[in-house]
């Protein structure tokens, strides 16, 4: 597992970007910082329908991401990250349900404590597994949370899910304001980028190359002395508390938390956002998540809300797998994670 | 004395007697089903994550051919045909261009064969349950239920088809060539066997049981595209509990799985039940990761 998912070799070549005059560092920040100001400026250019969608996007990119650090960093993939997401949206629920009046800040607390207890959980059981095994009892545990939510009616609310008002926006003594599809994009793009910042750093990290060695040849990073067990357990937490982030800015946009966002489907959503847009990338996922929510939309559009859409989308998706095993920005990957 | 008694006296033997029996007609499916998924497993390496969805399509072309023929056996044998020719077209379209990659990638190819299946199950077949009556309609009484035989019927041709399929592994011609292959596939190739044919077979035949599980499972509750999921995750339970690609183990455990449940049933509700299998998951994964039904840990 060199490089990606899943395939040997293919080393790739540098882009010829880092040749020209600037240094890489410079191209990079004024790439970010391009893209960045674009997406501030979408809501002023974008209508209704459109800018709900890309903060829709920005949402599942950011699960997506939390799992590349799993599948494209550690070299393990989860089926289960719906496990995380939806324990984010539930926590959120419930700090948004019990406390009045309802507090955003509050939300992220509890939606981040519900996705670590899942994480601890699951970080705990299916470390000690390697690749397929792995995959498999995340799948499986995501379903015993399926269960759990599923069925406990009283507090979840059980098939219904639950509903409740979107808080305010605030910071203390300054800032109370009602969220308006503007604004909600703006703090969804904060949260999502400085999530962006700081996966990236943790994986520029010795941490992160811990975890990159972990993936390109496990037994000789044991032999070299590192406690593998340790590094994968807090590389699943990390990127559970990403995935529970994501789940409480869903859960913020919708104003429900439902028991199918903890179902296998989310999961299986997360891991083609991943192979779509290029594992081990960051960026890729959201790339990702934005073409196949894209191809979705415009599916629907075209042909009808009943048109099985995930049909083309899934031979697409085994197409990408056996033709383009590094993803639609696979051939940046080296680059972006300069 | 008096605790212990009440206490005794609270077992309800008569439901334990009949969930004996409902585990073991249900064991025996999952048996059918597990031992294919650990076939493909054993033999490619593969872990096939459209396992389910081959068990939902052979219940749909079931249908179809019953609704065609009207005879429940005829439709037993096409649906587990035209699965079977679907497996290895699958195989070859899908799979053999990921043979020598990572076996993480044929995880994600096989998810994402499910869901083009599942959709197209839906899209074709619509939502509605579609039901494939039973081939013998006779009943026996089972205490104070009137228990069909057609489920000991279902007991009995699982494990003659399992069965079956083991003698041929032994005796066959194809038989001799996979377990060649399962035990060293370049030593195989060079002795003449053709061994991209073989992994072909093996997923066709694999495929071909999760169909006739499909088929002989569909008169009890009905057809429906999603009735493909919730099996193939007890299946990948029975297979890890039972020893990856462990033939026999995957059986003892599928039994074992399936009693478990039914006598949680008796307390739980059916959709908690699963649970229990989770927990046996979780601590054959915790004390004995290679497997419970394994004889020497590999």
């Amino acid at each position: 597992m060199t490089t990606a998912p899943l395939d040997k070799g293919t080393a790739l070549k540098e882009l010829p970007l880092g040749k020209s005059g600037l240094s890489h560092t410079a191209v990079y920040w004024i790439g970010f910082c391009a893209v960045m100001a674009a997406l501030i400026a979408a809501p002023f250019a974008l209508p209704p329908f459109w800018l709900r969608f890309l903060t829709e996007v920005l949402i599942w990119g950011l699960l997506a991401m939390s799992s590349d650090l799993l599948i494209g960093y550690t070299g393990m993939i989860s089926f289960g990250h719906s496990a995380f997401f939806g324990l984010g949206m539930y926590g959120a629920a419930g700090a948004l349900l019990i406390v009045s009046p309802p507090n955003l800040w509050l939300a992220i607390v509890f939606g981040l404590l519900g996705a670590a207890g899942a994480a601890l959980f699951v970080a705990f059981f299916s470390t000690r597994l390697r690749d397929i095994y792995f995959a498999i009892t995340t799948l499986i545990f995501s379903q015993i949370f399926y269960v759990i939510i599923f069925t406990w009616t009283a507090v979840t609310g059980g098939e219904n899910g639950l509903i409740f008002t979107r808080p305010h926006f605030t910071i203390p003594f300054l800032v109370n304001a009602r969220f308006t599809a503007t604004t909600l994009h703006w703090f969804v793009l904060a949260v999502v980028a400085g999530s962006y910042l700081i996966l990236r750093r943790v994986t520029q990290s010795p941490f992160g190359m811990v975890l990159q060695s972990i993936r390109e040849n496990e037994p000789r990073t044991r032999a070299i002395g590192y406690a593998v067990e340790r590094y994968k357990m807090v590389s699943v937490m990390l990127s559970g508390l990403f995935a529970g982030l994501a789940g409480v800015l869903y859960a913020v946009q919708n104003e429900f938390a439902a028991p199918d966002f903890v179902y296998f489907l989310t999961s299986g959503d997360t891991v083609i956002f991943n192979v779509l847009g290029g594992i081990g990338t960051l960026v890729g996922p959201i790339v990702g998540a934005g073409f196949f929510q894209l191809a979705r939309q415009l599916l629907a559009q075209w042909f009808g809300d009943q048109f099985p859409y995930l049909i083309p989308l899934g031979i697409v998706f085994v197409a990408v797998i056996i033709f383009l095993p590094q993803g639609i920005l696979g051939f940046a990957r080296r680059w972006l994670n300069r | 004395m008096g605790t212990i008694g009440t206490f005794l006296h609270a077992i309800p033997l008569d439901l334990i007697i009949i969930q004996t029996v409902n585990g073991i007609v249900a064991g025996m499916i999952l048996a059918l089903i597990a031992s294919g998924l650990t076939l493909i497993f054993g033999i490619m390496d593969v872990v096939n994550f459209a396992h389910g969805e081959l068990f939902m399509l052979g219940a749909y072309m079931g249908f179809v051919v019953f609704v065609a023929t009207g005879s429940f056996w005829l439709a037993l044998i096409g649906a587990s045909l035209i699965v079977a020719i679907l497996g290895a077209a699958l195989q070859i379209v899908a799979l053999r261009p990921l043979i020598g990659r990572d076996p993480l990638n044929t995880i994600l190819a096989t998810f994402g064969i499910s869901l083009v299946l599942q959709n197209y199950a839906l899209w074709q077949f619509g939502p509605v349950v579609r039901k494939i009556p039973e081939p013998i309609s006779a009943e026996f009484t089972l205490f104070y239920l009137q228990y069909p035989w057609y489920r000991i019927l279902i007991t009995v041709l699982s494990a003659a088809i399992i069965g079956g399929f083991w003698l041929y592994l032994k005796y066959g011609r194809l038989g001799v060539w996979i377990r060649a292959t399962a035990q060293d596939r370049v030593m195989a190739q060079a002795m003449g066997i053709p061994v991209p044919l073989v992994y072909t077979g093996v997923f066709a035949i694999g495929a071909a049981m999760a169909a006739a599980s499909g088929v002989l499972f569909a008169p009890m509750v009905g057809v429906s595209h999603t009735m493909g999921l919730d099996w193939v995750l007890k299946a990948f339970i029975v297979v890890v509990v039972g020893g990856m690609g462990n033939f026999l183990g995957s059986i003892v455990a599928a039994i074992f799985i399936s009693l478990l449940e039914a006598y949680a049933t008796i307390w739980l509700d059916p959709s908690q039940a699963v649970i229990v299998s989770f927990v046996v998951l979780i601590l054959t994964l915790l004390f004995r990761p290679t497997g419970l039904f394994v004889a020497t840990p590999r």
